[in-house]
């Protein structure tokens, strides 16, 4: 599977996710939201930006409750929580937000 | 092979056994092994040459080794009693979906080429008088495809008269699959990271440690109280093996933190283990000894690192199956540990057992905004016991909430205790490539709760399996249902519990106010 972002061509897996995480760029993103049918946003934005710095540390996207933390500590408390994430990332943020911040899709019992 | 489209069953008042809809669910299977997962679990990359042969082979090896396995191809009768007992054939119609035929998929190969008969016959041509079938690429994909739609349940095998179980010959499908080089994306993904990172979704240490962290700041938030969630602790006298899911996902960190609040009243000093943060064994569902017994020496390893004196388990269902039934098999003697305490003990025993000695400060009240009812996990009610009591398994839970919340309600009898139906995401289905299998296989589950929320008011449902959990997370709003339905068994038990020095009129927070999977 691949992915056509102007012309370039990137590896992705069957689901879509990007196979190699340097290839990241926010054209992609947008590429890949596109894809859904999505738009991205600031809001958007500070979570993909969020899962990456994160992962960049500790080599796995965070755990639910640290991203909703974290995003209510960057935009205000009452978003601190999974509603608004559903909001933004209708499809279960961590999954939809993950592949748009080009990590690899959370897999386990979750 | 992205999901097709598909019909959400419509819930009816009773569990309606729909007319057969021959191979409506003929797919493509879920996504394949990648080939550097097969070669971790030491199997082939991709199919190799000669691989009926090798198929055939493999499954003359595995009827040779287990004697169970023999009988059980052996001595079906084609009563019909298990043809309306499996929730993939009442949410699918698909005759093949059927335990009996998902059986003889298997059974009719091993007729063939395994039984005096079989053999005998096949030299003559008239194999197909006792319904012997050649091992083709047609029969290998039909096992790919249906041995996927099985959660290795076995609600089949408690309706059939001779106890066959059908999760045996799903568990031997697989393994053959995998060693002729078929495996499944989801399960040996998972089990590769169990090889290298230590747990199912790859959470090093540092993240694990760094997620702990949080947890302690939210509970002391919370209560007040700094409980400590201690990891790799040399010299604890226990040791707490969770579903990593625990760790990361809701609302199984819900759980989590009733656990620690537990453990912290009972004055017992516990660890988790980095090397062991995983409680689940996915070498089950492949039906792979080596696997199952490589993940389950991870725990004896920790276990005899960290000095402990005592093993318990978290919620997670398969996990307690694996522990209650194979530990000792797998990865004993235990020798080493206090013989004054189960081995394996499942997080719901130690509860129970300081409910009943008065150990912890309850306020069932807390959880007043709640009617609950109870889900028995598969692999924990057909498979395992709790607290060396006939039906411990179904009471101790059940004591449990009921100690904690002052509604509590039964589904119906027949989808409960022994009976009770799958989640429809167990046995490695837990995966989005499987969503109209999961959506389907949930239908009598979901049938039976949509009737005790409408007539009895039921709110939320607990559960003591990782899996369960996040099926329902994603299946409930499918049928309509809020997906905070469902919660934790230690959530309940943590809302409700007050901590030592706690004060009462702290605010609680109620619930899992961040949903996320």
């Amino acid at each position: 599977m691949s992915l056509d972002v102007n012309g370039v061509i990137y590896e992705t897996d069957e689901e879509g996710y990007l196979a190699n995480l340097n290839d990241w760029t926010m054209s992609i993103a947008k590429a890949q939201a596109d894809k859904d049918g999505a738009e991205l946003e600031d809001a958007h934005w500070e979570v993909i930006h969020f899962l990456r710095e994160y992962y960049n540390e500790y080599q796995i996207s965070p755990a639910v409750r640290i991203l909703t933390k974290a995003i209510g500590k960057r935009l205000g408390s009452d978003k601190g929580n999974s509603k608004y994430l559903y909001e933004l990332f209708p499809h279960g943020p961590a999954k939809q937000a993950c592949k748009y911040a080009g990590l690899p899709k959370p897999t386990g019992c979750i | 092979m992205a999901n097709r489209e598909y019909t959400v069953p419509q819930l009816f008042k009773h569990i309606e056994t729909p007319k057969i809809e021959p191979n409506s669910m003929q797919l493509p299977g879920p996504f394949k092994a990648k080939s550097n997962h097969q070669q971790t679990l030491g199997f082939p990359s991709e199919l190799i040459d000669n691989w009926q042969q090798n198929a055939i082979d493999a499954m003359g090896q595995a009827v040779n080794q287990s004697r169970g396995l023999r009988v059980f191809l052996d001595s079906c009768v084609k009563c019909g009693a298990c043809t309306d007992k499996c929730h993939y054939y009442l949410g699918s119609a698909d005759p093949k979906n059927m335990p009996v035929a998902r059986q003889d998929l298997f059974r009719n190969v091993y007729r063939k080429y395994h039984t005096p008969a079989g053999r005998f016959l096949s030299k003559l041509g008239l194999d197909w008088l006792i319904g012997g079938q050649e091992m083709n690429r047609s029969v290998l994909d039909d096992w790919y495809n249906y041995y996927h739609q099985c959660s290795e349940c076995r609600r089949c095998t408690v309706y059939c008269p001779y106890g066959i179980d059908t999760s045996e010959i799903t568990m031997a499908a697989r393994n053959i699959m995998s060693q002729i080089g078929v495996g499944q994306k989801y399960s040996t993904e998972v089990i590769s990271k169990v090889y290298q990172v230590g747990n199912n979704l790859g959470l090093p240490e540092a993240a694990l440690q760094n997620t702990l962290e949080g947890l302690e700041e939210d509970i002391e938030e919370e209560t007040g109280i700094f409980v400590k969630l201690p990891l790799d602790q040399v010299g604890a006298d226990i040791l707490l093996v969770a579903p990593s899911a625990d760790f990361f996902a809701e609302p199984h960190v819900d759980g989590l933190i009733g656990y620690a609040k537990v453990l912290h009243e009972s004055g017992i000093s516990w660890t988790f283990s980095s090397k062991a943060s995983e409680a689940a064994n996915f070498g089950l569902f492949i039906g792979n000894e080596d696997s199952m017994r490589k993940i389950a020496l991870r725990i004896r390893e920790a276990a005899i690192d960290l000095g402990v004196k005592r093993i318990i388990f978290g919620e997670c269902g398969h996990a307690w199956r694996v522990a209650y039934n194979y530990l000792e098999t797998l990865a004993g003697p235990f020798d080493f540990l206090d013989k004054n305490h189960p081995m394996p003990q499942h997080i719901c025993e130690f509860t129970h057992d300081l409910i009943q000695r008065n150990q912890l400060t309850l306020d069932p009240s807390r959880n007043n905004d709640k009617t609950v009812t109870f889900h028995d996990s598969c692999n924990v009610a057909r498979a395992s016991n709790m607290g060396g009591i006939s039906g411990g398994q179904f009471s101790i839970p059940r004591d449990i909430i009921k100690a904690v919340c002052n509604r509590y309600v039964d589904m119906a009898k027949d989808t409960i205790h022994g009976a009770t139906f799958c989640c429809g995401g167990g046995g490695g289905l837990l995966t989005d490539d499987l969503m109209e299998v999961r959506v389907k296989g949930a239908l009598p589950r979901m049938t039976a709760l949509n009737n005790v929320v409408e007539e009895q008011g039921v709110t939320h449902m607990a559960a003591i399996c990782a899996i369960c959990k996040s099926q329902f997370s994603k299946i409930l709003p499918v049928y309509g249902m809020d997906m905070d339905m469902i919660v934790s068994l230690h959530q309940l038990v943590g809302t409700a519990i007050i901590l030592t020095g706690q004060k009462k009129t702290i605010h609680q927070k109620i619930e899992n106010q961040h949903r996320l999977l």
